[in-house]
């Protein structure tokens, strides 16, 4: 198993920048997640760590090795991608021992080896059946199994649940994220979808328009995003931005929004006057009558557990999660506070996070 | 507006049943939703109401009268496709006129006019009335789909998965829209979907179908609280449901003859402790920001919960688990409390 080190990639294409100047550390036995919309450069990303594109700048070093300009297949990983390609003739067995039987290990150790690998996806019960027949989640463990049994330095997945639908999804989530400690492979997993990000990563770079806006572990990002776009796409529902106008000053633990004041934690910076905004997670809204800070019921979306109140405040609308035995009624106006020490300020004229008392450093790249 | 009643309606294709008998009545005004996965039979429910396909047995009514054998020209009901389906080379205008210029309506071009200000207004896109379809996003051409169904004022709205094929966010945002739209004109709408979410948010009531049956029809908090099976439990709870036998985790007092338990994350008390104590143990911590998913294991069942994020639980910790008023199931899989 192997570390990837990405120092100062970029690709253009043409006149467009597809990456621009990418520096991240995935540790041996880390699995990192590149998360962003269409677009952002995360697969042209993972295409130039598997050599399937070639870098216009920077180095990609596997293990303390560069390989930045090496054929893919003298690069020791294993790619799986969205579509799941079998040999369609094939059994289970023959498709996840294909990889061996090509680089010519014998019989008995591609026996071995197959069974250990269809153990550890727990497919072993259907080795022998063909794999016309296999559901969708049994066809993508055994495209798995043929990528884990070579037992490369590293695992690069290109949306490999995009095709599934929701309720299997979540399945092969908790099964991806299982096996992965089991084996304890190094692993880079593109994805559009926050929820896979959070769920399965040890560190997700979030990217937008071809730069890392944000390295770090789901909940570095989740409580702290370092900027307004990371805020707004993580999330479900995404933090809501609340935009205001106003000066800080350091030591400042509160600010005003439409004349009132409402607590924050305390900023440790000085701005001038301009254009910020005010970052509240949906379930970090109390509803309380006496407070002075009023909403109206715009609608309510049941959820089981819990559920989501549309809420017009401030001249726009928000979303706060509450629990589900709650009772609003459409129309009706309500007192609302927030947890003080969850709340987030950024500088809307930089789109950065303002440095507060509860920030740890900064995660900018 | 109307009301629509399914009485014992079957359609097969060929040797596959895809609805069997099937009776429901969805009051005028009323917002159903009927969820299934794939094959379920509800797009086929759907057609079977707006004529596009033709029943090989039961009836179909539309405020009373049967339209079993009426064309779908004839049944006053408007369609919504996941795809959008705009006329590319027309401007949102056109696109929401269109349907008002048919020959048969004879409608005036002042009271076209209205309406489609009116809609535009309503479904939110009457900032870009003059623009090309083809210039909108993913989520403003379904609103002027939605848009061109509402022109009309039909009798009865049909929506086949609209929001799909929408990013998670704009069909967050559509699908307050669309029931703010229905509950303000007060439209009779029935709508499928496979995403148990927008069932549960939008429904007065949710159907929910399997393999050309109607399971269980009820309030989203009915369906959710009180399955009538095992089959429906499984549809709706994220985290999904726990399914469990009886001996696993202690539980007081289950009803006699239960087989099966279905613990959702609120029905399990987890606590940690000593090691000695314990009836289970945490695998893993999902962290999902709002909330963590603990991945639990007990015997050798794993189970799914949910945590506070601020929560002081870590992978390896010994837990005692315990249920909490928990669904009862006995051996065919009928809830018995």
């Amino acid at each position: 198993m192997a570390e990837i080190r990405i120092e100062n990639l970029h690709k253009s294409f043409g006149d467009f920048v597809a990456v621009h100047d990418s520096n991240f550390v995935v540790k041996d036995g880390e699995f990192l997640a590149l998360l962003g919309p269409s677009g952002c450069g995360k697969t042209t990303t993972l295409r130039m760590i598997a050599g399937l594109e070639l870098p216009s700048d920077g180095a990609i070093l596997l293990d303390g090795e560069n390989v930045t300009f090496n054929r893919a297949r003298d690069r020791d990983i294993a790619f799986v991608f969205q579509l799941f390609a079998l040999y369609p003739h094939m059994n289970v067995r023959k498709n996840i021992g294909f990889p061996l039987l090509a680089q010519g290990v014998p019989a008995a150790e591609i026996k071995a080896r197959v069974e250990e690998t269809a153990r550890l996806l727990q497919i072993d019960h259907i080795l022998d059946k063909p794999v016309s027949g296999l559901a969708g989640g049994d066809r993508q463990r055994v495209a798995l199994g043929r990528a884990i049994i070579r037992r490369p330095k590293c695992f690069l997945m290109d949306e490999p649940l995009g095709t599934l639908d929701a309720e299997f999804r979540d399945v092969m989530v908790r099964e991806l994220r299982e096996l992965h400690l089991r084996i304890k492979a190094t692993t880079v997993y593109v994805t559009h979808d926050q929820l896979e990000a959070m769920a399965m990563a040890d560190k997700i770079a979030v990217m937008n328009k071809g730069v890392v806006e944000q390295f770090g572990t789901p909940q570095e990002i989740y409580n702290n995003p370092a900027t307004l776009f990371v805020a707004d796409f993580i999330g479900s529902p995404s933090m809501n931005l609340i935009k205001f106008e106003g000066a800080f000053r350091q030591g400042d633990n509160f600010v005003s929004i439409a004349g009132t004041k409402i607590a924050v934690p305390q900023i440790s910076a000085d701005l001038a006057v301009g254009k910020r905004v005010l970052g509240v997670r949906p379930e970090h809204f109390r509803f309380d009558a006496k407070s002075l800070i009023r909403a109206k019921i715009y609608g309510t979306e049941y959820l089981g557990t819990t559920q989501i109140v549309a809420l017009e405040m401030f001249g726009a609308m928000v979303r706060a999660r509450a629990a589900s035995d709650l009772n609003f009624t459409v129309g009706e106006t309500v007192g609302v506070t927030f947890e003080t020490a969850r709340l987030s300020l950024f500088d809307a004229e930089t789109g950065k996070a303002v440095k507060t008392a509860t920030t740890k450093e900064a995660a900018h790249v | 507006m109307s009301n629509i009643s399914l009485q014992n309606v079957s359609k097969s294709f060929g040797a596959k049943k895809a609805v069997s008998g099937i009776s429901l009545d969805i009051a005028d005004g009323e917002f159903v939703v009927l969820l299934g996965p794939t094959g379920a039979g509800k797009t086929t429910t759907l057609r079977l109401i707006a004529g596009l396909e033709k029943l090989d047995a039961g009836d179909i009514l539309i405020d009373g009268s049967r339209v079993n054998d009426e064309a779908p020209s004839g049944r006053d009901v408007a369609f919504v496709f996941q795809a959008y389906s705009l006329y590319p080379h027309l401007s949102v205008y056109e696109n929401l006129a269109f349907p008002l210029r048919a020959p048969a309506r004879k409608m005036a071009e002042s009271d076209i006019d209205a309406r489609v200000q009116d809609v535009a207004k309503m479904v939110r896109i009457d900032h870009k009335l003059q623009n090309k379809s083809t210039k909108l996003s993913g989520g403003e051409m379904q609103r002027v789909a939605i848009g061109r169904a509402l022109v009309r004022d039909p009798a009865i709205f049909l929506m086949d998965e609209p929001l799909s094929s929408l990013d998670a966010k704009l069909r967050g945002d559509l699908r307050l829209e669309l029931k703010r739209i229905q509950s303000e004109i007060g439209a009779t709408l029935l709508y499928v979907t496979h995403d148990q979410i927008e069932a549960m948010t939008m429904a007065d009531r949710i159907g929910i179908l399997s393999d050309g049956v109607l399971a269980q029809i009820g309030t989203p908090r009915e369906i959710y609280e009180k399955p009538a099976n095992l089959y429906v439990a499984q549809r709706l709870g994220q985290p999904h449901i726990n399914i469990l036998t009886p001996d696993m985790i202690p539980a007081q007092s289950l009803p006699a003859g239960t087989k099966h338990i279905g613990a959702r994350t609120e029905h399990i008390a987890i606590e940690t402790v000593a090691p000695s104590k314990a009836n289970g143990s945490i695998d893993w911590i999902e962290h999902l920001g709002d909330q963590n998913h603990l991945h639990l294991r007990a015997g050798d069942k794993k189970l799914v919960a949910l945590a506070d994020p601020f929560s002081p639980f870590k992978a390896g910790d010994a837990v005692h688990l315990t249920l909490k008023s928990p669904l009862c199931f006995d051996q065919s899989g009928n809830r018995i409390g």
